[in-house]
């Protein structure tokens, strides 16, 4: 499965645990252009919920996909997150 | 009779001006009010205030992990450190906080043997390890990032006394000189209070 987006910005959180994976995905968004979308890349299964909900309670986010994949044989977490202002 | 009749008529007139006027006044107050309330709306973002007390390893994690969270949320975020707290925010101490391996049912060991010299150390070193296998932060990785991103990380003057630390000791960008009071006030602003 993958999702057509147009990415601006990748952010690769791979090894990262909780929080880190929501604080390095704001510090990259607050760098973005409005509109322009960052794809995160966590291997820690609990950056799913965790992206979500902070994409939720946070204003000028706006969380557009997320999906399980596989690279070099892990499982990775893709989140593409949108800065809307 | 006809200028009694004119009289009474000039009376209700005068009174629904100044009725009017009055309630003109009224609303251009309440609207000046309505304003000032969005205005207050617009920047009141979520607070949070949490009282760090423990300067033990696992102790140190909450109130780190939500404070930088919070503010990847985009929230004021304070946090009082008092006691043993303020050794999370010391450049050296906090770089070597312990585990407590007495008193802690969830450790392997009974107390008995927990309380043996060096167990302390033990816990601590294989605690650490899996910190670093496991991907999670360092003390001093969140601290930094608290600070980079706006977390107003205090250190209480009273116990900063008491236990002979100084200003320099502390890692730069801490608030220092604060007290009881300044805690409060932010806790009675703060829509999430909490004591860790």
């Amino acid at each position: 499965m993958s999702t057509e987006h147009e990415v601006t910005e990748r952010l690769d959180v791979k090894g990262l645990n909780c929080p880190m994976p929501v604080v390095k995905a704001k510090q990259a968004v607050d760098g973005l252009g409005v509109g322009e979308v960052l794809l995160v890349t966590a291997t820690d299964p609990g950056s799913m919920p965790d992206i979500e909900g902070w994409a939720g309670s946070t204003s000028g986010v706006e969380l557009l996909a997320q999906e399980e994949g596989e690279e070099d044989g892990e499982t990775v977490y893709r989140h593409y997150v949108r800065r809307v202002e | 009779m006809s200028t009694d009749a004119t009289g009474a008529d000039a009376t209700p007139e005068t009174a629904d001006e100044d009725e009017l006027a009055a309630l003109r006044a009224r609303v251009e107050g309440l609207e000046e009010q309505l304003a000032a309330a969005r205005d207050d709306d617009a920047d009141d973002r979520k607070r949070v205030t949490i009282i760090s007390t423990k300067g033990t390893l696992d102790m140190a994690y909450p109130p780190l992990i939500l404070a930088s969270t919070a503010a990847a949320f985009g929230w004021d975020v304070t946090v009082f450190h008092t006691f043993w707290g303020l050794d999370i925010l010391h450049r050296e101490k906090g770089r070597d906080l312990k585990l407590s391996s007495v008193g802690n049912p969830s450790m392997p060991v009974p107390n008995a043997v927990a309380a043996l010299p060096g167990m302390d150390a033990m816990t601590t070193r294989m605690m650490r390890r899996r910190i670093d296998e496991n991907g999670t932060a360092t003390i001093e990785e969140l601290v930094e990032v608290c600070l980079e991103t706006g977390v107003d990380l205090q250190a209480c003057q009273m116990t900063m006394d008491l236990m002979d630390y100084d200003e320099e000791d502390f890692y730069e960008g801490v608030t220092t000189g604060v007290g009881a009071a300044t805690a409060l006030r932010h806790m009675a602003d703060a829509d999430i209070q909490l004591l860790v």
